[in-house]
């Protein structure tokens, strides 16, 4: 196996004080994010959503805020329950939920100005699947999964997975979301992708799982949110994404334009990725997750174009509109991870936060 | 799901989807591994995992008549 790099051989232990929020394996990085964080730790509230109110407005751009991103993002762990420190109690509680919604309705409004969105198909299963497959064919440029498979050093192929961990630990969760607000052929073609996600029915199959074996097998943590510290906020943002378009019915549209786009970038760029890893000495222990996709994604994606996104429109037009929102936001946000890391790496750079960044 | 009759899906440009409790053979009915409910066979020749499909076709712009 091949070894570790330093840096990454040991999270972040919990800071040794009497301070709560130590328990949580990453830091605040900044007013908002550090309130939000010691009310859901602690139970006591804090002004954490006049600080919102205020960064909102002071921030430059909601989508690359390190500070406003992991405040949402903690936010979202809550409804999960991603880390046992977060009281359940407080899941719903009105200010961390008011909070959440001044720092969304920005972000989503960011979201809208920032993301193109190409003409509308006519509300047929046909054309929107043909129109989500011409979407996310079009060449987005440079490519990650071509340089994980042909150019990537051993550091970056770590990073690459440890980029990952965010969502892939917990793969397919914010998509679920959705299952009870669908009805008919939609929700029908959203539970058969979904169970194959969670390993149908067996437990060592849950795609979440094979990625945790991944990590392992590459020397990583398999803890959820380890490497939280060591992610920019364009991770979190693309996290962040799935999360409130799969946690607001308003945008269920979205959600399920997100998975389809998701799914129709997967099985591909999932064989290079395998490539790539088994190029540096790899072994199947952490390339099975990347294999298991190639095939499974094949699969997703025409039930995912057709069955769910399709018939959701045909079912449903007013959702249109947000359907194909949801996908070009998928592509937009996804795309800024993999240029961050192809430009990190170009400079020669690490891709992960620095140090003296936190 | 014994009993049950098995659909192949024909999705335009793309796979054939398999649902229900089918054998998959090879040349020498020999069963092909089966991980999943629904799988996805190979209809423009280019996957590299056939008799599965690995999204190739729509690289190599595969279109067909429905």
């Amino acid at each position: 196996m091949p070894s570790v790099p330093p840096t990454l051989s040991s999270p972040h232990p919990p800071l040794l004080d009497d301070d709560d929020v130590a328990a949580l394996p990453f830091r605040p990085r900044g007013p908002v994010s550090a309130a939000v964080l010691a009310h859901l730790v602690d139970g006591t509230a804090t002004a954490h959503t006049a600080l919102a109110d205020r960064a909102v407005l002071a921030s430059v751009d909601i989508e690359r805020d390190d500070d406003l991103q992991l405040a949402l993002f903690a936010l979202y762990a809550s409804a999960y329950g991603a880390f046992p420190a977060f009281l359940a109690d407080l899941e719903w509680d009105p200010s961390l939920i008011a909070t959440r919604r001044v720092i969304e309705t920005a972000f989503e409004r960011s979201l809208r100005n920032s993301v193109t969105v190409p003409e509308l198909p006519s509300p047929t299963a046909d054309a929107v699947a043909r129109a989500l497959f011409d979407l996310t064919g079009a060449d987005g440029g440079p490519s990650l999964s071509r340089y994980l498979a042909r150019k990537a050093t051993l550091d970056q192929a770590h990073e690459f997975l440890v980029q990952r961990t965010v969502y892939t630990l917990r793969e397919a969760d914010p998509h679920s979301w959705a299952i009870p607000r669908l009805t008919g052929r939609p929700k029908a073609a959203l539970v058969e992708i979904q169970s194959d996600e969670y390993g149908g029915g067996r437990p060592d199959r849950v795609h979440a799982t094979l990625f945790a074996r991944a990590v392992r097998g590459a020397g990583l943590s398999d803890a959820y949110g380890a490497y939280i510290d060591d992610v920019p906020a364009v991770t979190l943002a693309s996290h962040n994404t799935m999360s409130m378009f799969g946690l607001n019915r308003r945008l269920l549209g979205a959600i399920v334009g997100h998975l389809a786009a998701f799914e129709m970038t997967s099985s591909i760029p999932n064989r290079m990725y395998a490539e790539g890893l088994r190029r540096l000495g790899f072994g199947d222990d952490v390339c099975e997750y990347f294999d298991e996709h190639v095939e499974a994604d094949a699969v997703h994606e025409q039930i995912a174009g057709r069955d769910l996104a399709g018939a959701l429109a045909e079912d449903h037009p007013e959702l249109l509109a947000d359907i194909v929102f949801g996908a070009a936001a998928c592509l937009e946000v996804d795309d800024r991870v993999g240029r961050h890391m192809l430009d990190a790496w170009s400079r020669e750079e690490s891709s992960l936060r620095a140090e003296d960044a936190r | 799901m014994t009993g049950e009759r098995v659909t192949v899906t024909a999705y335009p440009d793309g796979p054939l989807l398999v649902r229900g409790d089918a054998d998959i053979l090879d040349a020498d009915g020999h069963r092909v591994p089966r991980t999943r409910r629904t799988v996805a066979l190979c209809r423009c020749g280019l996957s590299t995992i056939k008799p599965y499909c690995d999204g190739t076709h729509k690289a190599a712009g595969f279109r067909t008549d429905e």
